[in-house]
């Protein structure tokens, strides 16, 4: 099917546009290709016969900020209307022309547990448009959007709305289950008597609260404590780990200070200032990164508070349609969302791993090998996280062992991986970004020419995610 | 920064190339020691293991290139599993054995005293020797995976620590720690060492990454414990911890003499409750503490050398050592590989055994179908897998998850769907034959022509229950003990028509659930319940003869039994005793008499079926632990009662009575050929029954006590109560020439 599909009918189009590739301006060092020049490339388009394009319109974002900064005294609606307004305002779209609104998050505020569709209505949507709210950890907005994808390629919605939003500034806590059954029982208690005696019956042991468990559930290991075994499981050392988040701080600056983070939207936050940047890029030096002691495997471990994502409140949004549909609303698409796989693996030892067994598997569904992408963006939950993955993706034994593989698919090239910084600069809204990677990819293609971007991210309960995305041809 | 390190990274090639255990290369200015025992699958302090450490440790301290040192196994998942058993059996004197002892003091204590820091580096199990050896070094890292396990087991040989364990334990983890320890002889994990102070830092285990986790795993390690070594040598890691105010109040208290006094009384008290006196280990251990703290280290290590010396040459020992080696024995399958592996196997009947099965089965990877005839029955057993594996839970030996995930392998059920699948089917339905055959038909219809029919019976002959099979050559018996979860023994025993792979698949599964394993052949009662029948006979006219269920009990625990005959008779069920008896009676005739049968029935009939029922030798009051003797039962007993002849009714001729009969019944199975070798004759007697551990089973017991003597005794016994005591004939040619013991 691939290879019939690359040689075919869609080549045409493009070859009207085509341009040479020219590898030679892209450089080694991190600062380069901000401001390369808008080149397009005569590859084949993955459109597939019979199947609908689905393109990306526009993509927003909330300044993602620390949690417990400005944002700390809203609600996670809050922030999630405030990305769909900015999408609303951006592409001037009627607020009745969306057939269906999904969004992704992970700590449900109890209150809005659907919060795709308290956001929506406090949105000013019509409330005409059905919402719901979907969970898979870090990849929660991935799984929006290709639920969106899902929808318009079996003919159901021309129009989908999908983002995601994390709100950490305020997370549930519980009082303890002795607690919670005490209290549940009052409820149902009918004399006085009864009710004296319950209230009799509470301890001190009945008001420890219960915090949202930070903890794998299978294996009970939190997140930091698996991805310093699995940096260690992959060698990669602790100079590797902060020179990459130091990288990645340096190149979110850049693109900040450049005016490239585009996807964001200014938000006058109600009784604060208007924020308009992240505030969680902060360049440091090696020297200041190699001071931090290991956060999570004492003494001997290798990832720091510097070298993992922080905990941070954002929304994102994005409008995806089928072509025909945003042509004839007289959009102009910025790429069209192509193949996209889900993987699985072990929570305990390959709890972070999506990306290097969902990128193989992904580039065989879209026919693509390594080299034919352009733009990269990995979600960087820790910088021994994309070392790690970056490693096993450069494995021939690990591509054998454990995917079985022939061969590796060879590791991404780090002048086209995540050039406008990642989740370790940004921040890093669990619910949220999924859309902001996909957007990311988008503007990149746009902005330096590359026709095919790749998507991957890894997820609590060792999942990943993977989606090709292609340049709309402008 | 692999290559950055590699190219500081010399070995020391010459050298290695004489040497097969111990080698080591220098990295940087750290000596890495690695041990591997390319003879056997795990490393043990054998002769040449320390001659090449001294060699190398001489070395290493003479090295100017080197500052400290690592010492690390390269085998996967063991460190050191403890001393060479051999070379303590090869010695001859007591005082042999107390210069290999002093001899490894001397070792340790030069690890000890080196000016340059060691770093032991823990993977896999550190036990005996490899312990002490550990806590020679100045530093312990070990990795947080299941297989590494600390501790001083030498107690379980009869022996003590005897290369400076009992010295540097309570210095190291406190007395009460110390004697826990070694008296228990119990395995430490990683995590509960560390906060006893007996390791310093833990690793964790790694995944897959660019190598295979195992081996990832042990260069991590060694990584870590090369950090730590450097740390100690530059002054970062320091190695007098701060003490915390807990250690502070425990030191100061343990600093008191009386306490001391207090401490070491109270522990010998209930090491003589525990033991009956039955056991000198625990005494010397006790003993060589005290001289350590009391009269100072020369004395200490001293007296550890001379009571090592003497314990290894007692029979307790010597016994607990035979045990051991028949334990590894049993815990291979001599029947080679099955054709295939049981992945899907069925239980028939969820009580009390079934549902035992099922529990110790789920875990391991194998899809476990337990079938009952009622909801009720159902429900109860998968009550009572679901409450072991939460048990386990509770005490964090598995997660919540890991007990949901092993749950989902079981499915409950109450018809015979998915029996097309089974590749062995466990029947523990009632003991019945008619039921039994029953049963066997129904299955036969749906299982597929591979599968294997096991009956788990204790008493029924197998080839009567294959009777009824269509293909007998896949039928076979697989006696387990209850409970089913503890008791380590599985007795599986073949008739002449069960195939080779048949037995081979059997033991497979029965390795797998973690059991020790005899396999004997069929007949009436098999091995062990042969042995137990008489005895029981034996105590049953006890008791008629007049003597207090509690006595009994105190003079078989008295022997070494860990289970009072009394006691027994009530946990076994006096149902089932009277059911049995009432079977092996009629196979074997006026030689399995004794007591009365009638006792037995009467007591079921009136209520009494033992601990199940409340009510049988003595009374059980729920949530009590002591008992008292069912007053009900003198009714019964006086209406049978005998006379006791005064001739051979101490207390001792009592307990020996009872043993003999055992005994000699136990060589009648090996003379009749339905035992393999005495090695499983011992170890279903121990592990089974409770044979006296201290004796090492009835053919050990008969090589130590002489079987003249005990020839002697049953014929003294013979001329009061006739063929229930006359020696079987190998016994006899045991009797007539001494040179003939069944072990060596």
């Amino acid at each position: 099917m691939n290879a019939i599909r690359g040689k075919t009918s869609f080549k045409t189009a493009h070859l009207l546009q085509a341009c040479p590739y020219l590898t030679a301006t892209r450089s080694l060092s991190t600062s380069v290709q901000l401001h390369a020049q808008v080149q397009t490339k005569s590859k084949k388009t993955l459109a597939k016969p019979g199947v609908k394009n689905i393109v990306l319109v526009e993509g927003v974002r909330t300044p993602f900020l620390l949690s417990g900064t400005t944002y700390a005294d809203l609600m996670p609606h809050d922030l999630a209307r405030a990305a769909l307004q900015g999408l609303l305002h951006k592409t001037s779209l009627p607020k009745d022309a969306v057939d269906y609104i999904i969004y992704g998050t992970v700590i449900q505020e109890v209150k809005t547990s659907n919060v795709a569709r308290e956001a929506s209505l406090g949105a000013g949507f019509s409330d005409k448009i059905p919402s719901h709210t979907v969970t898979m950890a870090c990849i929660s907005s991935n799984v929006a959007m290709t639920t969106g994808v899902g929808l318009i390629t079996a003919g159901q919605c021309d129009t989908i709305v999908a983002g995601g939003v994390e709100f950490m500034s305020d997370v549930p806590i519980r009082h303890s289950r002795k607690m919670r059954k005490t209290m549940l029982a009052l409820n149902r208690a009918k004399t006085l008597g009864q009710r004296l005696s319950l209230i009799g019956s509470i301890r001190m042991a009945h008001l420890t609260p219960e915090l949202p468990a930070v903890a794998e559930f299978s294996t009970a290991e939190t997140m930091g404590h698996s991805a310093d075994r699995l940096a260690a499981a992959f060698g990669v050392t602790r100079l590797e780990q902060d020179e990459f988040a130091l990288r990645s701080h340096t190149l979110a600056k850049q693109a900040q200070d450049a005016g490239l983070l585009s996807d964001v939207i200014s938000f006058k936050v109600p009784g604060r200032d208007t924020v308009a940047k992240d505030n969680g890029i902060r360049p440091s030096s090696m020297e200041q990164l190699a001071k931090l002691k290991p956060a999570f495997i004492k003494p001997h471990g290798t990832v720091t508070a510097a070298n993992s994502s922080f905990l941070t409140d954002g929304a994102s949004a994005v409008l995806i349609m089928s072509e025909e549909k945003a042509l004839a609303m007289g959009y102009k698409p910025k790429a069209y969302l192509r193949d996209f796989v889900f993987v699985s693996q072990d929570p305990k030892d390959q709890l972070l791993l999506g990306p290097a067994y969902g990128t193989p598997k992904v580039l065989a569904r879209a026919g693509l090998t390594m080299d034919d992408i352009d733009v990269f963006e990995f979600h960087e939950a820790f910088a021994g996280q994309i070392m790690a993955n970056l490693k096993a993706l450069d494995s021939d034994w690990f591509a054998q062992t454990y995917m079985g593989r022939k061969v590796k698919v060879g590791a991404p090239a780090m002048e086209k991986f995540n050039l406008w910084g990642g989740s370790l600069s940004l921040g890093h809204p669990f619910g949220a970004t999924g859309c902001r990677l996909v957007t990311t990819v988008a503007h990149r293609l746009l902005k330096e020419g590359g026709q095919y971007g790749l998507v991957a991210a890894c997820a609590a309960g060792g999942q990943g995610h993977a989606m090709v995305i292609e340049a709309y041809p402008q | 920064m692999f290559s950055y390190i590699s190219c500081r990274t010399f070995s020391v090639a010459p050298a290695m190339s004489a040497r097969t255990h111990v080698n080591y290369e220098v990295k940087e200015d750290v000596a890495v020691i690695r041990m591997n025992d390319p003879t056997s699958k795990v490393n043990t302090l054998s002769v040449q293991m320390q001659n090449e450490m001294i060699e190398v440790f001489n070395e290493v301290l003479a090295n100017d290139a080197v500052q400290s040192a690592v010492l690390i196994s390269s085998k996967p998942g063991c460190f050191i599993a403890g001393a060479d058993i051999n070379m303590i059996q090869a010695c001859n004197t007591s005082e042999e054995v107390t210069k290999l002892s002093q001899e490894g003091q001397k070792m340790f204590a030069r690890i000890e005293n080196s000016p340059k820091p060691i770093v032991a580096a823990i993977n896999g199990p550190c036990l005996g020797g490899g312990l002490e050896f550990a806590i020679a070094c100045q530093y312990r890292v070990a990795t947080k995976s299941k297989k590494t396990v600390l501790g001083t087991p030498e107690v379980m040989l009869g022996l003590l620590p005897g290369a400076g364990g009992t010295q540097r334990l309570p210095k190291m983890v406190g007395i009460p720690g110390a004697f826990d320890m070694m008296l228990t002889g119990r395995n430490i994990r990683a995590d509960k060492a560390k906060k006893m102070g007996l390791v310093h830092q833990l690793v964790d285990p790694l995944g897959p990454g660019l190598k295979s986790p195992e081996e990832r795993t042990i260069e991590y390690l060694e990584e870590v414990a090369i950090q730590c070594a450097k740390g100690i040598v530059n002054k970062k890691i320091s190695l007098t911890k701060e003490k915390g105010m807990m250690q502070k109040v425990q030191d100061y208290v343990m600093g008191i003499e009386f306490v001391r006094q207090q401490i070491y009384k109270t522990v010998t008290a209930k090491v003589m409750k525990m033991s009956k006196g039955l056991y000198p280990a625990p005494l010397k251990i006790i003993e060589s503490v005290k001289a350590g703290l009391e009269q100072g280290p020369d004395s200490g290590y001293l007296a550890e050398a001379q009571n090592f010396g003497k314990l290894a040459m007692t029979s307790e020992s010597n016994a607990l050592i035979g045990l051991y080696h028949g334990q590894v024995a049993c815990k291979k399958n001599r029947f080679g590989v099955p054709e295939r592996p049981v992945k899907n196997l069925a239980i028939l009947g969820a009580g009390l055994m079934g549902a035992g099965i099922a529990q110790v089965t789920v875990d391991k990877g194998i899809h476990t179908v337990l079938k009952d005839t009622t909801v009720e029955g159902l429900s109860r057993g998968q009550q009572q897998v679901y409450k072991g594996l939460n048990d386990k839970t509770k005490k964090k030996t598995i997660t919540s998850f890991e007990r949901d995930f092993t749950l989902a392998s079981l499915t409950g059920q109450l018809d015979y769907s998915g029996f097309e699948k089974a590749d062995m089917v466990i029947e523990a339905v009632f003991e019945d034959l008619n039921i039994k055959h029953r049963v066997i038909k129904e299955v036969e219809a749906v299982i597929p022509p591979h599968c294997i029919f096991a009956t788990n019976t204790s008493a029924l002959p197998i080839k009567d229950i294959a009777a009824a099979s269509i293909r007998p050559e896949k039928v076979i018996g697989m006696h387990y003990f209850s409970p089913v979860d503890k008791m380590q023994l599985l007795e599986i025993i073949t008739t002449d028509k069960t195939s080779k792979d048949t037995t081979a698949s059997a033991v497979a599964v029965g390795l797998k659930q973690g059991k020790v394993i005899i396999v004997v052949g069929d007949g009436p009662g098999f091995y062990t319940t042969r042995c137990l029948a008489p005895m029981l006979a034996e105590a049953v006219r006890l008791l008629q003869e007049g003597v207090d269920p509690k006595k009994l009990d105190a003079l078989t625990t008295g022997f070494g039994f860990p289970v009072g005959a009394a006691t027994l008779a009530d946990e076994v069920g006096i149902d089932v005793a009277a059911h049995v008896a009432e079977d092996l009676g009629k196979a074997f005739g006026s030689r399995f008499g004794g007591g009365n049968v009638e006792v037995l029935k009467t007591m079921v009939e009136k209520g009494f079926k033992g601990r199940k029922s409340g009510k049988g030798c003595y009374v059980y009051t729920p949530g009590l632990k002591s008992k008292d003797v069912n007053p009900d039962i003198e009714d019964v007993l006086g209406k049978y009662k005998l006379t006791p002849n005064p001739l051979v009714s101490s207390d001792s001729d009592v307990q020996y009575r009872l043993v003999s009969r055992f005994v000699n019944e136990a060589v009648m199975c090996l003379q009749e050929g339905i035992l393999n070798g005495p090695v499983e004759g011992d170890i279903g007697a121990v592990f089974g029954l409770g044979f006296p551990p201290c004796l090492g089973g009835p053919f050990r017991f008969v090589d130590t006590f002489g079987a003249n003597k005990l020839v002697e005794k049953m014929k003294r016994y013979e001329e009061v109560y006739g063929n229930h005591f006359t020696p079987c004939q190998l016994l006899l040619d045991h009797a007539k020439d001494s040179s003939k013991r069944f072990h060596k």
